[in-house]
């Protein structure tokens, strides 16, 4: 329970983010819903288009309704320029706000036409043009069910804005992902908790203001809206008020060896000096593109995954030479610069329990194939995707009896409990030491090198001081430090936290 | 007061369809200033449409409405509406505005105030307490309510009160006192009234020249007395029947 209270504590940032990213959206929401409920209300056509669109947008899973928003921001990068975010804030704003259009234009295109035809001719009948009719009749008896769909609108966004930390905004999906990451529960309810809590406490708020349009009491609604005021300016304040501008921004992908290597880099330029900021849980596309768009300004990538990736090759060279070749193509193609190799791999890998090796008699990828037809591999969601599984595959001719998707964390448990056979796993994951498994040899070299390197954005690239500060990582990390600090938050007892992780992984490599 | 010495309203060659219907076909009447003219028929025979075609809450597909000597159709419609008074059938009150509020909306369209002097006034004028001024539309009776909705209709001093069926969804006591009460005012002020009914009775006791429509064509416009005389031909003399009959049998019952 300390634990969670703890966890609790240390949300206000991704609180006050949270309040502002879910107001935003909804403010977007009814300043595009009311305009399009009053010309509905004059056109059936409007009405039907209007209502159909916002129904269907209600369809798409929230996630990928986040996820959409990085490829049509990036399109329209041509025409708005290379400024335009294309992460974190922006996509996050106008997914949302999409969302929640739909409960707040229902509503009011309701509201219009449940309106008295008796009260409406009257307006029209003491002379009342199109706006006193608006301001004078209309919207008055429309606003409670305005606020109504306001209110079902804010109690979604809210929910839905936990998956804004998938596209780098901070939220309080921040804790939930990475609970969920890390098996650590009480980060995972911590998260659930407050959004749940926000949820329920703007839900009561705006009720309030709906019952005070609805029985016309000045008071109630006037202080539903004064409170919705405070809480807005309590989040402004918390989250810019004396915020340095000028902040590092570091990235991580969505798992724990991510999340800790992020805190080492971190806490190695705060003691420089410098203020820094992390954007954790970020895919790994979207990791790339957001450093050499300079959103991210460092992150940890590997070397296979964007070899594969990024350049789309499909050959596979000594580590060195990949190496150099990615760097020059990084120079060419994005402008980041390759800062160095930290000095551990962290390979994909198929691994069984060291019990089914000797079972089947399994030592390496081609002793798999024979019994692959009888087995179930699982892997986590971007794994089957990715163009290194696909070249093991066709290398080994690998066709198993079923294939699943877990969350890099549970594919560990699948494991033991015996719902998958394989799973890709990642070789510096301490796990692997810890669970007794056998990594199964690769004699035709289809799985590339996966050597962990630290990325500068351009503009970090150019910064002597950054690079200053992170040059003593180079090479400082070896698989057996990073395994046991990966092991360290990812256990199920007396996890440590990433901050602590990171810390006794600094201790270790001498830093 | 007049604004011309000529009728306050004349209808040249109304006619209204909707559709395949045509609801007035080609009425030419015209209303003397000062008269109290009820337009009776059934339901359909197109005596509320006429009456909406004068403040042009229904526009004529034919013809012209000359109020004051004006063609309705040149004048700005906000403006119109509000020399206008009207008195709605389904009374039409504001539920989120006190009745003060819901008297004064016409001269505050105009960007005028009326104060509490004058509601109280208009109140009175209605046999209403001056305290309703604060109260909500929904606190009040229907009686009450299309009390405040004839105030509201004079709160701009109009000259000429339009009334569609006003007194329809009222209990037979109210309406009875209520229509004495506009007959009332119409005098004191020297009104022009319109008012579409189909209860014959009201119309002959009310109104000083009676309408009769039927079909979107107007085929009696009598006298009250001319009417009750047996005037007006076939089809109003159906709609004096029954009123006949009723007094008849009451005369009956009290022997």
């Amino acid at each position: 329970m300390n634990g969670l209270w703890g966890a609790l504590m240390g949300l206000g940032d991704q609180l006050a983010a949270h309040v502002l990213l879910s107001a935003a959206a909804i403010a977007l929401g009814i300043m595009v819903a009311l305009p399009l409920a009053i010309w509905a209300s004059r056109s059936d056509k409007v009405a039907r288009i209007s209502l159909a669109f916002a129904s269907l947008v209600q369809t798409i899973p929230a996630l990928a309704l986040l996820a959409l928003f990085f490829p049509i921001l990036l399109s329209l990068r041509s025409v708005f320029g290379e400024g335009l975010p294309t992460l974190g804030f922006l996509p996050a704003l106008l997914a949302l706000a999409l969302y929640a259009l739909l409960p707040i234009l229902r509503n009011a295109v309701t509201a219009q036409a449940n309106l008295d035809p008796g009260v409406v001719e009257a307006a029209h009948g003491v002379g009342m043009g199109f706006r006193q009719r608006l301001w004078l009749v209309e919207a008055p008896l429309s606003a409670p069910y305005i606020m109504a769909g306001i209110r079902t609108a804010a109690v979604w966004t809210i929910g839905a804005a936990t998956l804004a930390t998938t596209i780098g905004q901070k939220s309080l999906g921040d804790p939930i992902f990475a609970g969920l990451q890390t098996q650590n529960w009480a980060l995972v309810l911590a998260g659930c908790i407050a959004s749940a809590g926000l949820a329920l406490l703007a839900d009561t708020i705006l009720g309030t203001i709906e019952r005070g349009f609805r029985d016309r009491r000045r008071s109630l609604w006037l202080g539903g809206l004064v409170a919705v005021a405070l809480g807005l300016g309590a989040a402004l304040f918390a989250q810019f008020g004396g915020e340095d501008e000028d902040a590092v921004v570091i990235g991580a992908k969505g798992f724990s060896e991510q999340y800790i290597l992020a805190r080492l880099i971190g806490q190695r330029l705060e003691e420089e000096g410098f203020a820094v900021e992390y954007r954790d849980g970020l895919g790994s596309a979207v990791a790339h593109s957001a450093a050499a768009s300079g959103e991210v300004d460092i992150y940890v990538d590997y070397t296979g995954t964007i070899w594969a990736n990024q350049m789309q090759r499909e050959d596979n060279l000594p580590r060195q030479k990949m190496y150099e070749q990615i760097a020059e193509w990084e120079t060419a193609n994005t402008g980041m610069h390759l800062l160095g190799r930290l000095g551990f791999e962290n390979a994909y890998g198929l691994a069984v329990s060291r019990e089914r090796a000797r079972t089947y008699g399994l030592a390496s990828i081609e002793d798999l194939a024979r019994v692959a037809p009888q087995l179930t591999i699982g892997g986590d969601p971007e794994f089957f995707e990715r163009p290194e599984w696909i070249a093991v595959r066709e290398a080994y001719g690998l066709r198993f009896a079923e294939r699943r998707n877990f969350s890099p964390t549970f594919m560990y448990n699948a494991l033991r409990s015996g719902e998958a056979d394989v799973i890709g796993a990642y070789t510096s994951d301490g796990r692997i030491e810890a669970d007794n498994l056998t990594i199964l040899d690769d004699p035709r070299g289809a799985f590339p090198n996966y050597d962990a390197v630290l990325l500068l954005s351009p503009s970090a690239g150019r910064n002597q001081g950054i690079i200053a500060a992170l040059e003593p990582l180079i090479g400082a990390i070896d698989v057996g430090a990073m395994r046991e600090a990966n092991y360290s938050v990812d256990r199920e007892d007396n996890k440590l936290s990433f901050e602590e992780a990171a810390r006794q992984l600094a201790e270790r490599a001498g830093l | 007061m007049r604004g011309s010495e000529g009728p306050a309203l004349a209808f040249e060659n109304v006619a209204k369809s909707y559709g395949g219907t045509r609801a007035v076909q080609g009425v030419s009447v015209q209303i003397e200033p000062g008269q109290f003219v009820a337009l009776v028929g059934a339901s359909g025979s197109g005596k509320s449409t006429l009456l909406k075609t004068v403040n042009r809450l229904v526009e004529p597909s034919a013809g012209r409405v000359l109020f004051e000597g004006e063609d309705v159709a040149g004048l700005p419609l906000a403006a119109l509406r509000r020399r206008i008074g009207y008195v709605f059938q389904s009374i039409g009150l504001f539920p989120h505005m006190t009745v003060a509020e819901n008297i004064g909306i016409g001269p505050r369209l105009a960007g005028q105030k009326i104060g509490t002097s004058r509601v109280s006034e208009l109140l009175e004028l209605v046999e209403l307490d001056a305290e309703m001024a604060r109260r909500m539309p929904e606190a009040l009776s229907g009686g009450q309510r299309q009390r405040v909705g004839v105030a509201r209709a004079l709160a701009g001093d109009p000259h000429l009160l339009l009334m569609d069926e006003p007194f329809g969804a009222l209990d037979p006591v109210t309406r009875d006192s209520l229509g004495e009460r506009v007959r009332g005012l119409h005098q004191e002020f020297g009104l022009t009234t319109v008012m579409v009914t189909h209860d014959m009775a009201e119309a002959l006791l009310l109104a000083d020249r009676v309408l009769v429509m039927d079909e979107g064509q107007i085929v009696a416009d009598e006298h009250p007395q001319a009417l009750v005389a047996g005037g007006g031909g076939e089809i109003a003399q159906a709609l004096v029947a029954v009123p006949r009959h009723q007094a008849e049998r009451l005369a009956e019952l009290s022997r």
